[in-house]
């Protein structure tokens, strides 16, 4: 069933730009276009361009905020996210987190 | 044309000629605009699930550009209870890599936060670790579940006992502690999972024992939202009407049984909640059509006066979305685009 609304209305998550549209929703609850056209400015690209893998998967190689295809040597979970926090200029609880427990702030 | 083949509310093969189809999206609209008292969907819209409707595609998706975010309920359990071997990291990560999950959540298998109190000690390290591997924001969800805290495994007497005795004001102090501690349940778990880097909490399939149920994940809203600013909470609903199991409880002064999606909504919004679930009844003896229009009928009230997020409940028997354990392609997809592009929430 969650493969079935992926294919017909989802956004794609890391595969596109799913998950960073959801983090507007969640950090400052944009609605769902508000949040769209925030990622776009933010990275630069179309609205339309958010949920296209190809655009997304080389944007966010680029970018190194981590993608559904993992290669060596990029950003897979904690590492993308602080990378995330500072391209959309949001709080991320893990992220503070892990700042807490390292006792020194990376970003 | 010839017939149209589409799906009870079961799942099981029906055919309409276009006039029943048209038939059934005008007596599902209406439906829902009695009961809720609220705008039937327009001329347009019921055009628009006619054609989507007697489309032969096995599956349809909306138009690109269109997609919205889709918030997942108990990620791990689904892969868990199809008895595929998988951890729960592992569970997480088959949902963010292979299935696209727009947003991830962690869960205990019973999904209930009584039972998952007693383990935060262990899931608690789990999603400090899933938090470190993940790339998209990791909720934790259970659901109130009332029905836990009576006896004899919980503290508080059965009120469904003590009602056919006729022992009406013991059943209500009895619902009214239940409510109590599902309050301090829910509150010590999020607590937990929000303090282990957790992005939010999913109260789930809220008020499926009735009133008391809503009650409680409200009251625990409130509190976190006051305890911790910034969490995200958010609030799937079990079905579209409250069941007065008490019959009187109230939340700012509002009764809550016999609330419709759009009043819950307002009540939620005014707890803290971010994201709001509304869930709509399939009916197993109606056509899929019909459902979908009553669903979208709901929803779209809800979405006209929100100023939170809507998350329709896609799951199963919800919202259009047969009763059934294995669902079909062209039903889910039907139901996807559909709300999507007839009330424009905010996500699934």
């Amino acid at each position: 069933m969650s493969g079935a609304h992926s294919f017909a209305s989802g956004m794609g998550g890391i595969r596109t730009a799913g998950d960073l549209v959801a983090r507007m929703e969640i950090a400052r609850g944009m609605k769902i276009n508000e949040a769209k056209e925030y990622v776009a400015k933010k990275l630069e690209v179309s609205v339309a361009d958010l949920s296209d893998p190809v655009v997304m998967n080389e944007l966010r190689r680029d970018l190194n905020i981590g993608s559904a295809y993992v290669l060596p040597n990029v950003a897979q979970g904690i590492d993308a996210k602080f990378r995330i926090a500072e391209l959309l200029d949001i709080e991320i609880n893990s992220v503070n987190k892990f700042e807490e427990r390292i006792g020194r702030k990376l970003k | 044309m010839g017939k149209i083949r589409t799906r009870l509310g079961d799942g099981s093969i029906v055919e309409l000629s276009e006039s029943e189809l048209r038939s059934d999206l005008e007596g599902g609209t209406q439906d829902a605009a009695e009961r809720g008292k609220i705008p039937p969907l327009s001329e347009d819209e019921l055009r628009y699930l006619a054609e989507l409707f007697k489309r032969p595609d096995r599956s349809v998706g909306v138009d690109m550009g269109k997609e919205v975010v889709l918030s997942y309920d108990c990620g791990p359990l689904k892969i868990k209870r199809s008895y595929s071997t998988a951890s729960k990291f592992q569970s997480l990560q088959i949902l963010e890599r292979l299935l696209g999950a727009d947003t991830l959540e962690m869960a205990h298998v019973d999904y209930s936060y009584k039972p998952a109190k007693q383990l935060t000690w262990m899931d608690q390290p789990i999603m400090e670790q899933a938090l470190l591997v993940t790339i998209p924001a990791m909720f934790y969800g259970g659901m109130p579940n009332l029905g836990l805290y009576t006896q004899p495994d919980g503290p508080c007497v059965n009120p469904m006992e003590l009602l056919p005795q006729g022992k009406i004001a013991e059943a209500r102090a009895s619902f009214e502690e239940m409510v109590e501690h599902a309050v301090n349940d829910m509150v010590f778990v999020a607590s937990t999972m929000y303090e282990a880097g957790a992005d939010g909490i999913n109260f789930d399939t809220t008020g499926a024992a009735g009133d008391g149920d809503f009650l409680a994940a409200l009251r625990a809203t409130e509190i976190l939202r006051q305890k911790y600013p910034d969490i995200c909470i958010e609030m799937g609903m079990a079905g579209e009407f409250i069941f007065g199991m008490h019959g009187a409880l109230t939340y700012d002064g509002v009764r809550l049984a016999g609330l419709y999606p759009h009043k819950q909504l307002k009540l939620a919004e005014k707890a803290g909640v971010n994201i709001f679930g509304p869930a709509v009844n399939t009916n197993t003896d109606s056509s899929c059509p019909r459902d979908v229009a009553r669903a979208s009928t709901f929803i779209k009230a809800c979405v006209k006066n929100s100023n939170i997020l809507i998350h329709g409940n896609v799951g199963m028997g919800v919202c259009g979305i047969p009763m059934q354990d294995v669902l079909p392609v062209d039903s889910v997809s039907r139901v996807s685009k559909a709300l999507v592009e007839i009330t424009g929430l905010d996500g699934l």
